[in-house]
Formats: structure tokens, C-alpha cells, sequence
């Protein structure tokens, strides 16, 4: 009797756990939409004309008073720089979430925040989690859209390229010899120095690492299979360290050999000064990263405020500031708007940039989620 | 007794079993029915991926891991735990050494990771002191993948052994000394014939509460290892994370799954060792 | 038993060995975490503990969080233990089962599967990290169990209770005023080590994006790896004060009762 009894409570117990651990909350609807002059919701709006002009959009958007970014490292493309400017400017406060998160983890935050007064605003993807998630991406239209080139955005406005660069290998001078070509640091001089950007697997510095690697040595980006082969040549000469790069681990002298993006290299050479940056010859593999507003946004006029920053002359020219290449740059030095100095002083790109499609990148995912951890470990 | 029959009293716990059906049966029971869906249906696709090149190899190190500092923890540990038994019992050495190991054995994590890099990393103490004295240089990549985290879960897992492995240590009666000692036994015949089979059911259930400790820990590797994910907790944490590889989650709740079974089975036999035990050491 | 004096130098050894083995990463982080840029000593990764915004927010939010736990813990477990030993003591090994089912179901299982059960919390409560108390609550079960039943074992509830009542005390009184105050040292060493452990619990704040104290400290080692390290040794000597605390309290409360 008891046994059937206790049987029988777990079995209702068991039930209602499948049934309940199906269920989601409701979803929030948002309480009261903050609606512009021309009668257009804000997170509806497509273009600053919706908003009346720019001042309409600045007064929805110091009304909202707040903006939430996520995943923005202060020394990552200048933008510890760019969120200061913006938040002064337009006397809004940044909330900046998870600065040290990847792409995936933005997706994740605004899935799980949803409706809450945390979920990011805004968006700075990496190609793969951006083109995946376009149904999270409110569509905008910038003031300055018509400068950039038509490769670099979504035709609705979904999603916008913001900045890019080229993988290339800094290294710091003093300490080990000059290097031009990734089969250099195959050398004795560079035991346990080289330091890749995260994980190929998980971070999108990394996986075009590989690539360039690959590229490098007779692959393609259809090919990626030469550039996990470097790599385990590279671990084999023991040459490769198995640590996150950081500011601080360049500086204590750790890691003087980092293969990351050129704006994140150059970003290294503020605290060393014998820190160089180098594109290696016909491996130029670009990478831009995709701005998008959140279509729930909790605070769109904010958001869409932010865009119109960063695609303004003055944002531009900040990410420039950070070594990056703003997608305007080629509109902005015909213009003359374009900080000259800072141009000419990008690493030079021999060679044809290769930019990796999304089916690319796909069937290089899966080889490397095969291949990465044999010859890593 | 209350009138309204035995249920009554039973209805006072309701609310602590309701708690823990939410936060703790509840979560579980997603993760066994996720492994067993993809993209919101039935599927094995994911269970497939469990027996992957990758997966198995994390499988692998993590058994590797777990094993190993299981091993060594279980001996250092025991022997630990002898020399503090043969001391008196009002020591100070035996009360300053529970309590440490109780700190200790919950020093985990991240705090564990930044001490053995403070130790042992670029810059570390013993690094640098070693480096300037005998000229030896004794860091390298081996500190952030499967060696060095053996050396660092071994620092939880003695002073945990110790914590459970005392209490039989001390269920030893003295007695059972003299009256061996009287019948003419030696030291080696009383350790041999007595003392280690009585230990050894306690000294293996320990084994596997070690062992599941350390397969089931993700703090101290997850700060510890940043490039590549050797051991299962870590695939783990790439399959909810990565930018690269997406639409993987279906695949962490798999090897959560995965995870779940393995420790599973072993606190099962560390419970069926551990009930032999407790029979003879009353 | 064996006082041969090879055996005695053998303990002392072997003992000292140990030691050196414990001590040296704390002394290692000590030395860290003072170190100064071009050698020499500063404390100014202790005194960014109080000075870095993130740092102290994060101290501040976990602290909060142990107290809460603590809370949780007394008001869940306790009364349900109390009422077990009491009343139903056929549920015993359930509950003991229950309790101690946590240590197999890692954390980081339940930080996968808890996201349903989270969005509810998140809409029904608040998304602030404080509502990780609920989780934690389940994590430190285990030991909060397993230190309340050594001290609930060691008095003889039953007869207690059963006296109270002939006295015509209710459930209510019998539970706080007679069981609870004997059982004090076991209420604080599961308030103790459920301290300890919300302190150092970093696999499901860091998975669901919470900023705790494990988690800035994890994030500050990339950037400023003095001051993380500084935190770290902070976070072990509380825990560590607050078991020694315990450890008096409980010789200091047998003195008085005798033993």
C-alpha cells in the first residue's frame, strides 16, 4: 500500500515537472510605448525621420535617459573611448554589460533578459551569431546610410557592418626578433610565446586566426584544414602558449607574440611602445563586426541615438582612433572628413582581402569542432 | 495523534519538497529531455554527438582528471589523515588541521585558479624564485591544461578526503590493537589482516566521493583554462557560448546529460560501499 | 602507540611537507597581490576592494546574497528537519535523500536546465542577482543537512518536544523556543559554511550573467590581476575567520553547558 502510494506521489511529481519545465513566463509586454511626433512608436522607428530630425530623436532619447550595451571592452576598437563621448554628449547613462562576453553570450542575454530593464539595447555581433539571429534585429536606417557601400549592410536595415580589420601578428620587438610571415614563429626564438586570441571554436578572433593561417599555407577559406595543421606544428615546436592574451600579459612580458585583429594589436602598442603590427603578405583575411538595435529594446530612441553616433563622422573617426577600419572610411577620406593621420598609419594589406562567406565559415566550424581539439588538445 | 490520520504531519513538508521539485528536479528534468531534442523535437542527434571525436576525448580527460586527483588525493589524504590521528586527541594539531581542511576543501573556483597562478604562472613566486636560484624554469603551457589542473584539484581534494575519511580513521578502536597485540600479531599482520580491510570500504567510497567531486567542478578550470576545452565541463560551457559552432544547446544539455549519469553512478557505489561500512564501524 | 623517534621525525616531516604544500599559494597570493610595478610593495589592490566601483558593488551584492541564503536555509530546512525528527520520521531518509542530492546533481547541470524555471523567477520576482538565492539555497542543502543532523542527533528531540507539549506548549513554540535554541551550533555551522560557499560560488553566477563577487574577480584577473588576486585572498580569510569564529563559539558554548 505505501509503496503504491509513494509511487503514485512520484509519479504525479514527475508529471508536473515535465509539464511545468515546458512552460515560459508570459511574455513582457511593454507598458507604455514612448511614441514620437509623428505618431510612430520608438522601437518601430526606421529612420531619424520618424523621430521628426535628429533633435527629435536626441529629446526621445535623453527622455529614456539610459542605454544598455553589452559585451563592449573599453580597449577593444577605442570604444571605452566612444561610450564616454556618447554618454556626455547626450547626457545619457551607458549601462555596459559583460564587457568581456562574446557574441553568443549577447544573443543568450537578450533571449533570457528579455522584457527586463537589463536586456542590451544594442548589438556588436560576429558574423556567424549576427546572420543567425536576424529576427532579434529591429530595422534602421542611419542618417549617413547612403555612404556605405552596399557589401556592408542589410538592404532592410536589419543589421549594419560597423568596423573591421585584418588578423595580423603583433609582436613585441624587444623581445623577440622581427617577424613578417607566420612561419617565423615556427622558430626557436619564439618557445612558448605565441598566444592565440581565444578559442576557434568559440571566439571569432580566433577562428580567423585560423584562417589566416590556412590561407597562409596554400588553403583558402574553403580550406581550413592547413590552418589547424600550422597550429599543431606551432604547438609541436612548443611554440604555442595556451593563454589568453590581455593587456597585462603583454606588458609582464607573457605573451610577446599575439595573433589577434590589427586594432586589437595596435590598441597593445599604447603600453608598449616597441609593440609592432604586421599583415602577413597575401593572408589578409577581413573581418567586420554587425551593429543591430534589439528589436525589444527597452529603450529604442537610445538605441537608435547610439547608431547615429557611431555612423557619424565623430564615431567613425573614434574607431578609427581604436585602429579599426570604420565601414565608412572609403566615403569619409573622399569627403576629407576622415582623420588622415590615423588612416595612413593602418598596417599595410598586400594582396587580395579575403573575407570569408557564411557557408565558409559554417563548414570551417564544423571541421575545427573536429579537428581543433586533436591537434590542441 | 491528530485526527485527521498519518497524511498531516506529511503536508508540513510540502512546502520544502516543492521548493526543491522547482529548483532542483525541475532544472534536471530539462536537461534529460533536452539531450533527447533538437530545435524543439525528438531527435538522437545530439546523443549521437555525445560518442564525437571531441566529446569522447573530453569524456576521457575528464575521467583522466577526476581518476587521478581522486588517487592521489585518497592517499596523500589518508596518510594526512593518519598523522593526524596517532596525535592526541585534544592537540592542537588535530583541531587546527579539521578546521583548515573544512576551509579548505571549499577553496575552489576561481580564488584556487589566481593562487596557483600566483605561484606558479609567468610571474609567479615560486617561478621567479626558482628562476633566479637554480636558473630552472619551470613555467609553461602545462600549467593551464590537464597537468596543471591535477596539480591545483589535488589542493581540494586531500583536505576533502580528510574530512571524510578521519571519522573511520578514528572508528579504529584501540582495542582492536591490544587484542591482536595479545594474541601475538605483528605491526604488519594487524595492518595487513585488520586495520586495511576494516579502512578499506571507507577508503574507496572516499575514492569515488573525490572522483565525482573533480568531475563535476568547472570554477577552477573554467578560470584556470581559456584555450581549448579538455575536459567535459569545459565542452560544456563552449557549447552554450560559442560564436562559431551555433545552436548548440540542445548539445549542452546532452553532455550536462551526460554528466549527470556518470556522476550517478558513481555516488551510487559510493552509497552501497559506504552502507558495508557503516556496519562495522559503530 | 608508536613513539620510536624515526617514526616521530617521519610525522614531523611529513607534516611540515604538508604545510609548506597549504601555505604557499596563499602566501603566493599574498605576495601578488602586493606587488608594485617595477618592484617594491603597495597595498593599493587591497584598498581597491573599497575604490573600484565594480569591485565593491560585487562585494556588497555577494554579501547580500550569503545573508539571504542563510535566511532561505533557516527558514526551509530547518523547521522541515525539526518537524521530521519530530512528527515524521518515516520521511527521514527522504528527506535525507533529497537533501544530499544536490552533491550528485553538479552545478553546472542545474545552471543548464534552470533557465525555464529562471524566466519565471525573473518575471514573478525581479532579475536582480540577488534572486540567485534561490538556487543557492538548493546548493548548500548538502551541508546545511548534513551539520544541522549531527547536532539534531546529539539531543533527544523526541523526549524534549514530548515534555513541552504535556506542558501545553504548540508545535510553533515546541520548534523555536525548545528544539532550535539546542541545536544552536549546528544552525551555525550550516549558517557558516553556506557563507563560505554562496562566497565562492562562481559556475551559476558566471553562466547566467550575474556580476558576483567570484565572477568581477574572474573578469578583473584579465585587466588587473593584482587586485583580483587581492580579492581572492579577502574572500579565503573571511571564510576562514568566520570557521575559526564558529569553532570558538561552539568550545565556548560547551564549556558553559558542560559536556
Amino acid at each position: 500500500m505505501k509503496r503504491n502510494r509513494l509511487l503514485a506521489y512520484s509519479a504525479a511529481v514527475g508529471v508536473s515537472a515535465l509539464v511545468l519545465s515546458a512552460c515560459s513566463p508570459p511574455a513582457d509586454e511593454s507598458s507604455d510605448e514612448p511614441t514620437t511626433d509623428s505618431g510612430v512608436s520608438a522601437n518601430k522607428a526606421t529612420s531619424v525621420s520618424d523621430f521628426g530630425d535628429m533633435d527629435g530623436l536626441v529629446k526621445a532619447a535623453q527622455e529614456e535617459g539610459e542605454l544598455n550595451v553589452i559585451a563592449l571592452p573599453p580597449d577593444w576598437a577605442n570604444y571605452g573611448e566612444i561610450i564616454k563621448t556618447f554618454s556626455e554628449k547626450y547626457d545619457i547613462k551607458v549601462n555596459s554589460d559583460q564587457p568581456d562576453g562574446a557574441s553568443q553570450d549577447e544573443i543568450n542575454a537578450a533571449k533570457q533578459l528579455k522584457g527586463t530593464d537589463r536586456a542590451p539595447d544594442v548589438f556588436d555581433l560576429g558574423q556567424s551569431v549576427a546572420l543567425a539571429n536576424t529576427d532579434l534585429f529591429a530595422p534602421y536606417q542611419v542618417e549617413t546610410w547612403a555612404d556605405i557601400p552596399d557589401e556592408f549592410k542589410d538592404p532592410d536595415g536589419a543589421w549594419v557592418n560597423d568596423y573591421g580589420g585584418f588578423m595580423s601578428i603583433g609582436y613585441d620587438s624587444s623581445k623577440v626578433p622581427d617577424v613578417a610571415t607566420l612561419d617565423d614563429l615556427l622558430g626557436g626564438d619564439f618557445k612558448g610565446r605565441v598566444a592565440l586570441n581565444g578559442n576557434p571554436t568559440e571566439a571569432g578572433a580566433a577562428f580567423s586566426g585560423v584562417v589566416m593561417a590556412a590561407v597562409a599555407n596554400g588553403g583558402s577559406a574553403d580550406d581550413i584544414a592547413p590552418g589547424v595543421e600550422y597550429f599543431g606544428k606551432l604547438k609541436d615546436a612548443g611554440n604555442f602558449l595556451p593563454v589568453d592574451p590581455t593587456p597585462s600579459t603583454v606588458q609582464s612580458g607573457q605573451t610577446p607574440v599575439v595573433i589577434d585583429w590589427d586594432y586589437l594589436n595596435a590598441a597593445l602598442a599604447k603600453d608598449v611602445p616597441s609593440w609592432k603590427v604586421v599583415v602577413p603578405e597575401n593572408a589578409a583575411i577581413a573581418g567586420y563586426y554587425f551593429q543591430a538595435i534589439n528589436v525589444d529594446a527597452q529603450h529604442p530612441a537610445a538605441a537608435r541615438l547610439w547608431e547615429e553616433f557611431l555612423y557619424s563622422d565623430e564615431g567613425q573617426n573614434l574607431w578609427l582612433k581604436g585602429g579599426a577600419r570604420p565601414v565608412r572610411a572609403e566615403a569619409m577620406a573622399e569627403a576629407g572628413t576622415i582623420d588622415q593621420e590615423l588612416y595612413d598609419a593602418l598596417p599595410e594589406v598586400s594582396g587580395e582581402p579575403v573575407i570569408p562567406t557564411n557557408e565558409q565559415t559554417e563548414k570551417a566550424a564544423s571541421y575545427l569542432a573536429d579537428n581543433w581539439a586533436k591537434v590542441i588538445g | 495523534m491528530s485526527r485527521y490520520g498519518r497524511l498531516t504531519p506529511s503536508l508540513a513538508l510540502l512546502p520544502f519538497l516543492g521548493y526543491l521539485v522547482v529548483f532542483l528536479l525541475i532544472p534536471t528534468i530539462t536537461v534529460v529531455v533536452g539531450a533527447f531534442q533538437e530545435d524543439g523535437a525528438f531527435s538522437f542527434v545530439n546523443i549521437e554527438a555525445l560518442f564525437s571525436d571531441t566529446a569522447l576525448r573530453a569524456l576521457w580527460k575528464s575521467v583522466l582528471l577526476s581518476g587521478s586527483t581522486a588517487v592521489v588525493g585518497a592517499v596523500l589524504g589518508a596518510l594526512l589523515s593518519y598523522l593526524v590521528v596517532t596525535s592526541p586527541p585534544t592537540s592542537v594539531l588535530r583541531r587546527a588541521v579539521t578546521s583548515v581542511c573544512s576551509v579548505l576543501a571549499q577553496f575552489g573556483g576561481v580564488t584556487l585558479a589566481f593562487a596557483f597562478i600566483a605561484a606558479l604562472g609567468f610571474s609567479g613566486v615560486i617561478t621567479e624564485a626558482l628562476r633566479s636560484s637554480v636558473g630552472l624554469d619551470i613555467y609553461g603551457s602545462w600549467l593551464f591544461g590537464v597537468p596543471g589542473l591535477i596539480l591545483v584539484y589535488t589542493y581540494f581534494q586531500i583536505p576533502l578526503m580528510v574530512i571524510v575519511f578521519l571519522p573511520a580513521l578514528e572508528g579504529l578502536r584501540p582495542q582492536w590493537r591490544e587484542a591482536a597485540v595479545s594474541i601475538g600479531a605483528t605491526t604488519w599482520q594487524y595492518w595487513t589482516q585488520i586495520a586495511i580491510p576494516m579502512l578499506r570500504p571507507a577508503f574507496l567510497g572516499a575514492m569515488l566521493l573525490l572522483f565525482a567531486n573533480a568531475f563535476a567542478a568547472y570554477a577552477t578550470a573554467a578560470a584556470l583554462v581559456s584555450q581549448g576545452n579538455p575536459i567535459l565541463p569545459l565542452l560544456i560551457r563552449s557549447a552554450l557560448t560559442s560564436e562559431i559552432v551555433l545552436g548548440r544547446h540542445n548539445l549542452a544539455f546532452a553532455l550536462a546529460f551526460e554528466m549527470i549519469i556518470v556522476v550517478a553512478v558513481v555516488m551510487t557505489a559510493y552509497a552501497l560501499v559506504v552502507r558495508r561500512t557503516s556496519r562495522w564501524l559503530r | 602507540m608508536r613513539t620510536s623517534p624515526t617514526w616521530r621525525i617521519t610525522r614531523v616531516v611529513l607534516l611540515v611537507l604538508f604545510g609548506v604544500f597549504f601555505v604557499i599559494p596563499m602566501l603566493a597570493m599574498l605576495d601578488f597581490s602586493t606587488r608594485d610595478v617595477g618592484g617594491g610593495r603597495t597595498w593599493q589592490a587591497w584598498a581597491n576592494l573599497v575604490e573600484d566601483p565594480t569591485l565593491s558593488a560585487a562585494i556588497i551584492r555577494s554579501l547580500l546574497l550569503a545573508v539571504l541564503t542563510v535566511a532561505g536555509m533557516l527558514v526551509l530546512l530547518v523547521p522541515t528537519m525539526v518537524w521530521v525528527r519530530l512528527r515524521v520520521p518515516q520521511a527521514r531518509r527522504l528527506i535525507e535523500f533529497l537533501c544530499l542530492l544536490p552533491l550528485t546533481i553538479p552545478a553546472l547541470v542545474i545552471v543548464v536546465g534552470m533557465r525555464n524555471v529562471y524566466a519565471w523567477v525573473n518575471y514573478l520576482v525581479s532579475d536582480s542577482a540577488l534572486t540567485l538565492t534561490f538556487v543557492y539555497v538548493v546548493l548548500v542543502l548538502p551541508y546545511a543537512y548534513r551539520a544541522i543532523d549531527s547536532s539534531l542527533s546529539s539531543i533527544d528531540a523526541v523526549t524534549l518536544a514530548e515534555a513541552a507539549r504535556s506542558l501545553g506548549a504548540g508545535w510553533f513554540t515546541v520548534i523555536v523556543r525548545i528544539v532550535v535554541p539546542n541545536i544552536r551550533s549546528g544552525v551555525l555551522a550550516a549558517a557558516f559554511i553556506s557563507v563560505a560557499l554562496v562566497l565562492g560560488e562562481y559556475t551559476i553566477a558566471s553562466l547566467s550573467h550575474y556580476d558576483t563577487l567570484q565572477v568581477v574577480i574572474a573578469l578583473l584577473g584579465k585587466s588587473a590581476a593584482t587586485t583580483s588576486v587581492a580579492a581572492s585572498l579577502a574572500t579565503l580569510l573571511f571564510a576562514s575567520a568566520l570557521l575559526i569564529l564558529l569553532s570558538f563559539v561552539n568550545r565556548a558554548r560547551r564549556d558553559v553547558e558542560g559536556s
